[in-house]
């Protein structure tokens, strides 16, 4: 039986339909990270898990108990809102230990944990002050602290890290994590943020117009996406999602993908993948993600199905670590990622190896995953 | 060339704005001094000697100020038939006027509260009818409203028979705070509700998450938070219920629980002797202390700038 579990969840404002049928399942010490695009429904999920909305229609348990009809007090969940929601006329202390107070914890015991949870947070310094007082990052992470002073059943965090600079977020996400680890806590997080979803989550769900679209661990949703926009949403830069044509021909099917020289590139497309030919003859789209379409010495040594090919560089991008090249491709601009000291120039032929062992293919119409 | 042209314009932009600087300032000064004026004249009148009065001008100084009257006014005048000054009515009054703001203002916020960040079902209707209860002239509740007190009055005497005390139901003071509270809750709610409307409501949230309950919310989060539209309430409450006249002096007209505003009038009306002007002029003085008093004192804490921090930009 799983910890948290939302079943058939339905949230209507009036006529409006913000989530639509909602179905998820985590285990007791899980990190749920939510992810979708702006106004699909994340906080609204979040706030009727915490009692803020009430739901419309469906379920939600926690440890077998349904909690749809408890008053968020009873509820034994810690929160950071979205807005932070820092009680203006308290101080910094007096925010974080408000929620213990109200339980009637002792007042040494609430000193002990505000100190505690202020130096995790680096906010020691800011105790005594109002939140008037304090910059966007440092508001933020007084609400963390409200949340993490507690000792509930589940956390429940609202974009928390995403005032906050890079180098503070990078500290704060390692927190967490240890958190996590060594409390064992379960967590429901919103991010917009790819590498906090995927470092941080054990199962990730990605939202869109108040359904989930694929629900499942972050090596799941990276790799086995379960449409178009879960492939697209997930990773940073994005899956190249390229029309293709799919062939049968006698050495076997092949994916054609078409060129501006007019000499299209021809994929034999691996024995792994089953049911491209129904499709064969037809369009379909063909997925592949910038790191599996490198320079032929960083390729992966281990994988089974690499094809090279010459390919046109239109725009070299060195970032650092890696070096993007842009090639147009079956109508598209596709991005590959090459090693950091790859030397390439724009305009240059260069072979490109393609890892069919990560391709995916999507029905164009439906978006659906089709191999 | 054009530096000439530019200079040229320059000064003549600079007349205009001497000009019309002169008009305002001149207005408004003009304004002020017909305002102050009959302030003024109180004020110099209630530090004169009666002869002084008799013989000089009105807006002249006073020659040898005396503050005589402004005693007489307090522990001696004739209000009708008693001479022992208005003190007696005086804290009649601030025993009318602070329970009633007091209790006024708390259920304005609670009705705010509730309106806002606990709506039921019908939450506009209700809040309608109390913004129309704003609208309704003071003369058109007094025979009603007697009614009404007339009631409770027996009820306090038989509540009297029964329990040995009539907690005070048809006591003047008493009615004069229920009519004043009644009449001012359309206003305190309108207010509060308003203010609260613009109140984040994560701040809510968050204390519910917290465990607060309903007037834990209402006292440590809202009231801490409503500091501008308290001060704002108070003021507007404090001035109509002391300055109140109507209601004074049908429901307490006579008697010994006549607010000041009742008294002063009786002062004035007394025709006993000559009208002892500086009298008149110092307890009027008196009269309307309490409200330049609470306008300074309150009028300090109208701060703005004090939900900073609460939300995100
Ligand atoms: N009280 C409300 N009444 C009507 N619609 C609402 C209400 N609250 C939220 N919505 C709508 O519900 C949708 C989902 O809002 P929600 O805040 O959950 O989005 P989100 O996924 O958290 O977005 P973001 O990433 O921008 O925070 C939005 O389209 C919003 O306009
Ligand atoms: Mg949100």
């Amino acid at each position: 039986m799983a910890f948290l579990q939302i079943s058939s969840l339905r949230k209507r404002y009036g006529s409006l339909e913000i989530l639509k049928g909602i179905d998820i399942e985590l285990d007791e010490g899980g990190f749920l990270v939510l992810v979708g695009p702006s106004g699909c429904g994340k906080s609204t999920l979040l706030n009727t898990i915490a009692g803020l909305e009430a739901i419309t229609q469906g379920d939600i348990l926690v440890d077998g108990n349904s909690i749809a009809d408890l008053h968020p007090s009873k509820r034994d969940i810690a929160m950071v809102f979205q807005s932070y929601a820092l009680y203006p006329n308290m101080t910094v202390a007096g925010n974080i230990s408000f929620g213990m107070e109200m339980r009637g914890v002792p007042l040494a015991e609430r000193k002990q944990a505000i100190e505690k949870v202020a130096k995790v947070l680096q906010i020691g310094h800011l105790l005594d002050r109002k939140p008037g007082q304090l910059s966007g990052g440092q508001r933020q992470r007084v609400a963390m602290g409200r949340a993490l002073v507690r000792d509930p059943k589940l956390f429940l965090f609202d974009e928390p890290l995403s005032n906050l600079d890079a180098k503070l977020r990078v500290d704060m996400r390692i927190e967490i994590k240890r958190l996590h680890q060594t409390t064992g806590k379960t967590i429901v997080y919103v991010t917009h943020d790819q590498i906090e979803a995927m470092t941080l989550a054990t199962k990730i769900a990605v939202m869109k117009d108040g359904l989930v679209q694929q629900f499942g661990t972050p090596f799941e949703i990276y790799n086995n996406p379960a449409n178009m926009f879960v492939a697209d949403f997930m990773g940073s830069p994005a899956m190249n999602l390229l029309t293709g044509a799919i062939e049968q021909a006698n050495d076997g099917l092949h994916v054609t993908l078409e060129r501006p020289s007019g000499n299209p590139v021809r994929l034999a497309i691996p024995a792994r993948l089953q049911g491209l030919e129904a499709y064969a003859g037809r369009q379909v789209v063909f997925g592949i993600r910038p790191e599996a379409l490198t320079d032929p010495e960083g390729a992966d040594r281990n994988a089974v199905a690499v094809v090279e090919n010459e390919c046109l560089i239109e725009v070299v991008e060195p970032a650092g670590s890696d070096t993007f090249a842009v090639i147009k491709l079956g109508g598209k601009e596709v991005v590959a990622r090459l090693r950091a000291d790859a030397r390439i120039n724009a305009g240059q032929n260069v072979r490109l190896a393609f890892n069919l062992d990560k391709a995916v293919f999507f029905d164009p119409q439906s978006q659906a995953r089709i191999a | 060339m054009s530096g000439h042209s530019q200079s040229a314009s320059g000064s003549a932009v600079n007349l205009t704005r001497w000009i019309n600087r002169t008009v305002i300032y001149g207005l408004l000064v003009f304004f002020a001094i017909v305002y102050l004026m009959p302030l003024f004249v109180m004020v110099v009148t209630s530090f004169k000697t009666m002869d002084e009065i008799q013989s000089g001008n009105m807006l002249a100084l006073p020659q040898s100020p005396t503050i005589e009257p402004w005693l007489k006014a307090w522990g001696e005048v004739c209000v009708g038939l008693t001479c022992a000054g208005i003190k007696g009515y005086f804290w009649n009054s601030i025993k009318m006027v602070v329970p009633a703001v007091v209790i006024s203002t708390v259920m304005g916020a609670l009705n705010g509260y509730v309106l806002t960040k606990w709506r039921f079902p019908g939450h506009t209707l209700v809040f309608g009818l109390m913004l129309f209860a704003c609208f309704i002239p003071f003369q058109s509740v007094l025979l009603p409203m007697a009614t009404i007190l007339g009631n409770l009055g027996r009820f306090g005497n038989s509540l009297e028979d029964t329990i040995g005390t009539s907690l005070g139901f048809g006591n003047p003071t008493e009615n004069l705070v229920i009519v004043h509270v009644i009449y001012g809750l359309g206003f305190t709610t309108l207010f509060f509700r308003n203010f609260y409307e613009a109140f984040p409501s994560e701040l809510v949230k968050a204390a519910q998450v917290d465990g607060a309950g309903f007037f834990q919310i209402f006292r440590r989060i809202m009231l801490p938070n409503s500091l501008p539209i308290i001060v704002v309430t108070v003021i507007y409450q404090f001035t109509n219920i002391w300055n109140d006249f109507l209601f004074a002096s049908a429901y307490a007209g006579t008697g010994d629980a006549m607010p000041m505003t009742v008294a002063l009038n009786n002062i004035v009306n007394t025709s006993t002797g000559v009208v002892e002007y500086n009298v008149n002029m110092a307890s009027a003085m008196i009269a309307a202390l309490p409200t330049l008093l609470v306008y300074i004192v309150a009028g300090r804490y109208f701060v703005r700038g004090l939900m900073a921090g609460a939300v995100k930009g």
